[in-house]
């Protein structure tokens, strides 16, 4: 059992087979990410008015690609990765059924380039979502099948990695918060998967003539039961490396396990039901049904990520505050690690999370309001919000942090990777209220010519819906550049940054060969319970500044719901 | 001490939950009734709501009611492609097509009148999105929707497509007038 070995500046013992597999899971994301970033620049030129690069067709095979990219096969590769981290290497435990891992990962690289093919052959630019009757090339549908069972390999492999620490006793007591966190992303993406398979199964089999015809509402519906527990997929994890992160470089312990694994729970009882939000303005969908899905029975899901939104930050508060950090109501944060990628990535990330993603999705989500968002570009600029700055940044915070711990490379160029979560963080929050502006202007999403260029009749967009596409446009070019700058940095370093003791070569790095048998001599000890803390701060506020924050998230959602209220009451009488 | 290890009493469950987060739970969980019956209270109080009628249809059953109406109400037509433009009576049963890459045909209604609007695809899905009034709705094929619609601003008003479909997309754009 010396398959372990220790990592000297955290103390994390890494199995072989897990490191091996987190490398190249990790790899596969930052390739995919890579190309989804080239292709967001096509699509972010020919958005921009003035510039509108590219031809329709490839705009529109530009656009699929990048939605798939980006969406589906980065922020999966890398999760798979989370959750051999949260598994193996937090609970000290061997890798459960490392071939079938494998196995896993071969399937998932094979769909991710079997879809990737299929829409760059161009017959299947038929956007991410593949509405039926809109037809792609059979394998377009059949990748996305393979890469979905790889990830259900994925799924299971954590599980029985979790059994084994359980039926090992690697560890004391209950599992950690941040395993406990990955534990609810892979239930949801067993629920995720299964939805997956229930549609596009029978869409590959009518695409390829065994069925004949496929309801596009029943089609839109268990679609959306993939497509948006996916993101709540994105959301457990990655609100899980949110906690890790704070625990990483603030030393940061949660608040109250209970609050937070409870807040955990809600979300795998209620996301599921957001199928919802893309259904609002449908045919023939009863009300009822409409309130009770798209509120997540009640709002529990949206209370789930306030209840995270406090602890979260109010954690990283507490642990600043007991290293001395404690004059005033925001000392702990100006004194924070900005300088560490992998916090200010978090911390970023956490607040354009909270503050747009959060609040735009809930407001976009409520019965009536959608009808004056629904496939308005304001929809990307929501979902960027909490998949490119909510999920993405974050991800990319733990892979600045991962380079020197996985990979065993000194980071290059340091001085860039401090300023491009900020760079990232704000060119992309440009790009994402601007296109909320154009949105409310009712500028679509997935629309190749806001000029309507051939088009029989004539519609005029006002001079301001222009004015903030263009805005946008440049908030969106530079995003794509920090975006470059992190993939700079972290290949970079792969290749070129300087080995750290035990050090893989890169060949090994790349391929995910395991570092040489002696490395692996560490043998884990049981993975003792954190450290008691003494009572503290339960009369009164232990976290007064994270209150404040939490107040004004408060404030601005209430403000800015109440707005898009009566914005819906000045359009026309509708029942 | 930190987020990645075991929490530190093995019996974590039985922690008292300390008050800044009571107290934050209450109030967010006060917001969240309020976001939610925010959406009853509209259904009754508020003047936007959709109807829920809809009926399976198919593009047979569906073109012939258009163009019974437009043989009816026509009362010009418009550009080369000859659009008719239908001026329905207020109350009225009025029809829109989406067809690759067309919204059929243009309708013509009056100001503060309220229509029983029907909408279905002749093909692939649709967005209905009136501008710059910014009334958006899906188009299913196989599904006829009908909205009771009360146009309460007269001007002229373009039918973006906002569900992509197909290179001509971009294309198809329609028209309704709303007449004092």
């Amino acid at each position: 059992m010396s398959n372990f070995r220790l990592c000297p500046d955290t103390g994390l013992f890494f199995d072989k087979n897990a490191e091996s597999l987190m490398k190249v899971h990790a790899v596969a994301a930052v390739v995919s990410l890579l190309v989804a970033g080239l292709l967001a620049l096509g699509v972010a030129l020919t958005r921009w008015p003035a510039v509108h690069l590219l031809p329709a067709d490839q705009f529109y095979m530009f656009l699929t690609a990048h939605g798939i990219d980006a969406l589906l096969f980065w922020i999966i590769f890398f999760e798979i990765a989370i959750l051999y981290f949260a598994g193996s290497t937090l609970l000290r435990v061997r890798l459960a059924a490392p071939k079938w891992a494998w196995l896993g990962f071969a399937l998932m690289l094979i769909g991710a380039v079997t879809t990737n093919v299929a829409i760059f052959q161009g017959n299947s630019s038929v956007m991410m979502t593949s509405y039926v009757p809109m037809q792609a090339a059979p394998h377009f549908y059949l990748g996305l099948i393979l890469f979905a069972v790889g990830a259900l390999i994925g799924c299971f492999v954590f599980f029985g990695t979790l059994v084994i620490a359980k039926t090992e006793n690697t560890y004391e007591g209950s599992v950690p918060l941040v395993t406990f966190g990955a534990i609810t992303a892979a239930i949801i993406a067993v629920f995720t998967i299964a939805s997956g398979a229930i549609i596009l199964v029978p869409t590959f089999l009518w695409s390829i003539g065994y069925i004949s015809h496929i309801d596009p509402e029943m089609y839109r519906i268990i679609w959306w039961a993939m497509g948006h527990s996916s993101q709540q997929i994105n959301v457990a994890a990655h609100v899980s490396v949110w906690y890790l992160v704070a625990g990483l470089t603030l030393g940061a312990r949660p608040m109250s396990e209970k609050v937070s694994r409870f807040a955990f729970l809600l979300y795998i009882f209620f996301l599921q039901l957001a199928s919802a939000h893309h259904i609002l303005v449908d045919p023939g969908v009863s009300a009822e049904w409409k309130i009770f899905n798209t509120s997540y029975a009640m709002y529990l899901a949206v209370l789930a990520s306030m209840i995270h939104g406090l602890t979260v930050p109010g954690a990283m508060e507490v642990a600043q505050r007991e290293k001395g950090y404690t004059h005033g109501l925001f000392e702990w944060l100006r004194k924070a690690p900005w300088g560490n990628p992998a916090f200010s990535s978090t911390f970023i990330s956490l607040v354009i999370f909270g503050f747009i993603g959060g609040i735009t999705g809930v407001v976009m989500g409520t019965e009536q309001i959608n009808l004056i968002i629904h496939n308005t570009i304001y929809v990307p600029a929501h979902f960027h919000a909490t998949v490119a700055v909510g999920t993405t940044l974050t991800f990319m915070g733990l892979a600045f942090f991962l380079i020197p711990v996985l990979f065993r490379r000194q980071m290059i160029l340091p001085t860039l990777a401090k300023w491009q979560p900020f760079l990232f963080g704000g060119s992309m929050t440009v790009l994402i209220l601007f296109m909320m502006g154009a949105g409310t202007l009712g500028v679509s999403r997935r629309h190749w010519d806001m000029d309507f260029a051939g088009a029989a009749l004539s519609f005029e967009y006002s001079g301001m819906a222009y004015t903030l596409m263009g805005i946008a446009g440049i908030g969106a070019v530079v995003a794509v550049i920090s975006g470059g700058a992190f993939l700079l940095i972290t290949v970079g370093s792969l290749l070129f940054g300087k080995k750290l003791e035990p050090s893989a070569g890169i060949l090994q790095s790349f391929l995910g060969v395991p570092l040489s048998a002696d490395t692996y001599n560490a043998k884990p000890e049981i993975l003792p319970m954190a450290a008691p803390v003494e009572e503290h701060g339960s009369a009164g506020f232990e976290a007064p500044g994270t209150f404040v924050l939490a107040m004004v998230l408060l404030v601005s959602f209430i403000v800015y719901y109440f707005i898009n209220w009566k914005y819906l009451a000045s359009v026309w009488p509708l029942s | 001490m930190t987020s990645y290890l075991p929490p530190a009493q093995r019996i974590w469950w039985n922690v008292p939950v300390g008050r800044q987060e009571i107290v934050w739970i209450t109030i967010a969980l006060i917001w969240c009734l309020i976001l939610f019956f925010m959406m009853p209270y509209w259904h009754v109080y508020g003047k936007q709501n959709l109807s829920t009628e809809a009926y399976k249809t198919t593009p047979a059953q569906y073109g012939p009611k258009v163009q019974a109406m437009i043989d009816k109400y026509t009362v010009r037509t418009e550009t080369e492609q000859q659009i008719p433009v239908v001026a329905p009576p207020a109350g009225s049963d009025i029809y829109m097509l989406a067809r690759l890459w067309q919204w059929w045909p243009i309708l013509e209604l009056e100001k503060g009148k309220t229509y029983r609007l029907h909408l279905s695809s002749m093909d692939w899905q649709h967005g209905f999105s009136v501008q710059p009034v910014n009334i958006n709705m899906q188009v299913v094929p196989g599904y006829e929707m009908v909205l009771n619609i009360t146009p309460d601003v007269a001007g002229e008003y373009g039918v973006v497509c906002n569900e992509y479909c197909g290179i001509g997309h971009h294309t198809m754009l329609g028209r309704i007038y709303v007449k004092e």
